[in-house]
């Protein structure tokens, strides 16, 4: 029973050779395995470095500022959206519950005469519960939620249209609603409060999925949901929490929305479920959950962002913005399949 | 009484499948600091009897006692709270997180003071210091990098990292469902290296497996399984190999103890 329980058995030949230094190859996954956000970080500092020699009003701050408002909206909801993709779901229906989220803020507060903090959280609440209808589907009747939010992203469209009657809603100048489309400048830097109020919500999140017990279950759950399970940890309620959190990130988004058309408008944000999935897998999460970085989502949205911009600044035709986009997502994926065969 | 109080107990277990009878009136004891083999053939109510140890299922009759007091468990959770550990033949570790976490994983350490009540804030100082000693203490020298993501390890090595995970809190008992099934022939010799040093820091342990010469090798006491009954209780120094397959298959009766 030598063979059994010697573990000295092997020959020095063959110690060395498992021993044996890693390739090039090997090291550059092992780092990209480590730090998913990189390869996303690489490609915006290299576009921006590409599209700053290609127009000098590129790197400019003030246009740098546009870019960062005009990516509040599906930068945020790209948070939430990794919280359901790193559970090894995915969400369809998060921009329309986002659009609906909007409209209900602002009818409320045009209509109505709701005021402005009661229609925010009216609006957030709808959100939430968006959120917590998905979460229920997929953990109680077990759904994939891939079907899930594809049916919720008609139900949600559709109550948008009805609730709206189609009608775009202008609010007032000056309503507290409003709040997120003003600006305040920092030197030549004019940024909006939106693009505060997404990067608090990162902050917050990125903080939760670190530093927390929550987020490692969630990591957990997404990484292997049996193996979650055996080790103790309640799949289905962090699965639940998933979308939950997720529509608090949302009903940020659609405030932040708001202050971007100035009101309430059913046609606003029609791309925004796959823009924010977009994003979230340019920026290194895997859509077979449980790996990736939520500062890699932000990053993400920048590149797609980035390139919409610079190509307008170079007088290039934008639908290579949109050939651009879909090469980086083939892209980004293929790296994470290499990634995600990375041995010791 | 001369005999010490088993450190856990089954008595008279009863579970049945529509009319399909997995286990039928079993008992079994576990005593302090001794490793007891379960063996069987396939459909010999093995797994059952585990997954009514160790919280997995319910058990239609009959009592399970841990240091002689009746429990009963709903969830595996409650085993766990019960102090029994149990590690499955898949290996129930998360790949992409790191030792410390998978040790830690379900039951976090969070920081003291307000960083830990109120931001939730996990010690991962904390929880990779007692990680890096509960290591060291079961004499897994194979694992380094307490900080290396588990997907990175090989099999023996994430099995080893069920077994200190199993081991590390507190528990009176850890049951090993074989633990060295999904294995190759040198990581299960690390596997079978640790379950002996966790036998010699005092834990009781229950190892199901199939496989002879290790049972023979590790185990103090012998549970055979047959037909969903008890066949016997037998120890290596007192029977051969043989004997057990006989007993196993029913080419032998044997009066049960």
């Amino acid at each position: 029973m030598t063979t059994v329980t010697d573990d000295g058995a092997a020959s020095a030949a063959l110690e060395e050779f498992l021993n044996r230094p890693p390739s090039l190859g090997q090291r550059v996954q092992s780092v990209l395995h480590r730090q998913p956000a990189l390869s996303p970080a690489i490609v915006l500092v290299l576009s921006f470095i590409g599209f700053s020699l290609t127009s000098s009003r590129f790197y400019q701050l003030e246009n740098i500022s546009l870019i960062l408002q005009q990516v509040a909206v599906v930068g945020t909801l790209a948070a939430g959206q990794t919280l359901i993709i790193l559970t090894a779901g995915i969400d369809l229906s998060i921009g329309a519950l986002m659009v609906l989220a909007s409209l209900v803020m602002a009818t409320l507060a045009y209509q109505d005469g709701v005021p402005g903090v009661l229609a925010l959280l009216i609006g957030a609440a709808v959100a939430i519960a968006g959120q917590f209808v998905n979460g229920l589907l997929v953990t109680r009747i077990k759904l994939p939620p891939f079907i899930v939010t594809l049916g919720m992203l008609s139900v949600f469209t559709a109550i948008g249209l009805i609730y709206a009657q189609g009608q775009t809603i202008q609010l007032n100048p000056g309503a507290f609603l409003l709040w997120t489309g003003n600006t305040f400048s920092i030197g030549s830097l004019n940024l909006s409060y939106g693009v505060v109020l997404m990067i608090v919500v990162y902050a917050v999140l990125t903080y939760a999925l670190r530093s927390t017990a929550w987020g490692r279950h969630l990591y957990a759950v997404g990484d292997d949901a049996e193996a979650a399970r055996l080790a103790g940890i309640r799949v289905s309620r962090v699965l639940l929490s998933a979308y939950v959190v997720a529509g608090i990130a949302v009903a940020v988004a659609a405030w932040v929305l708001v202050g971007r058309v100035g009101g309430g408008d059913p046609n606003s944000g029609l791309n925004a479920n796959l823009e924010s999935i977009t994003a979230v897998v340019i920026g290194g999460t895997s859509l077979f959950g449980g790996r990736g970085v939520l500062i890699g989502s932000l990053i993400g949205a920048l590149i797609v962002q980035v390139f919409d911009n610079g190509l307008a600044l170079a007088g290039l035709d934008p639908n290579y913005q949109v050939l651009a986009v879909g090469i980086l997502v083939i892209a980004a994926v293929s790296v994470d399949q290499w990634i995600r065969s990375v041995k010791a | 009484m001369t005999t010490p109080t088993p450190i856990l107990e089954a008595r008279g277990l009863v579970k049945l499948y529509g009319r399909v009878v997995a286990l039928d009136s079993v008992d079994l004891a576990l005593y302090p600091g001794e490793i007891l083999a379960v063996i069987g053939d396939n459909g010999a109510g093995k797994s059952t009897l585990i997954k009514a140890l160790s919280g997995a299922i319910a058990p239609d009759r009959g009592q399970i006692l841990v240091d002689g007091e009746e429990v009963r468990f709903r969830t595996p959770q409650d085993a766990r709270e019960a102090g029994i550990e149990t590690v499955y033949q898949v290996l129930a570790v998360a790949p992409a997180l790191d030792i410390a976490s998978n040790l830690f994983l379900g039951r976090e350490i969070r920081r003291k003071g307000l960083l830990g009540s109120v931001l939730r804030m996990l010690d991962t100082r904390e929880m990779r210091r007692e990680s890096e000693e509960q290591i060291k203490s079961l004499g897994i020298s194979t694992l380094q990098n307490i900080g290396q993501a588990v997907e990175t390890l090989s099999g023996g090595q994430r099995q080893s990292v069920a077994v200190a995970r199993a081991a590390a809190f507190g528990s009176k008992v850890v049951i090993l469902d074989e633990p060295t099934a999904a294995l190759g022939v040198r990581e299960t010799g690390q596997v079978l290296k640790l379950i002996r040093r966790l036998r010699d820091t005092g834990m009781a342990i229950i190892l199901v497996s199939h496989d002879m010469p290790h049972v023979f090798e590790l185990a103090d006491r012998i549970h055979v399984q047959r037909l969903g009954a008890r066949a016997a209780v037998i120890t290596p120094k007192t029977h051969t190999m043989e004997d057990a397959v006989a007993i196993m298959t029913g080419a032998r009766r044997v009066a049960s103890t």
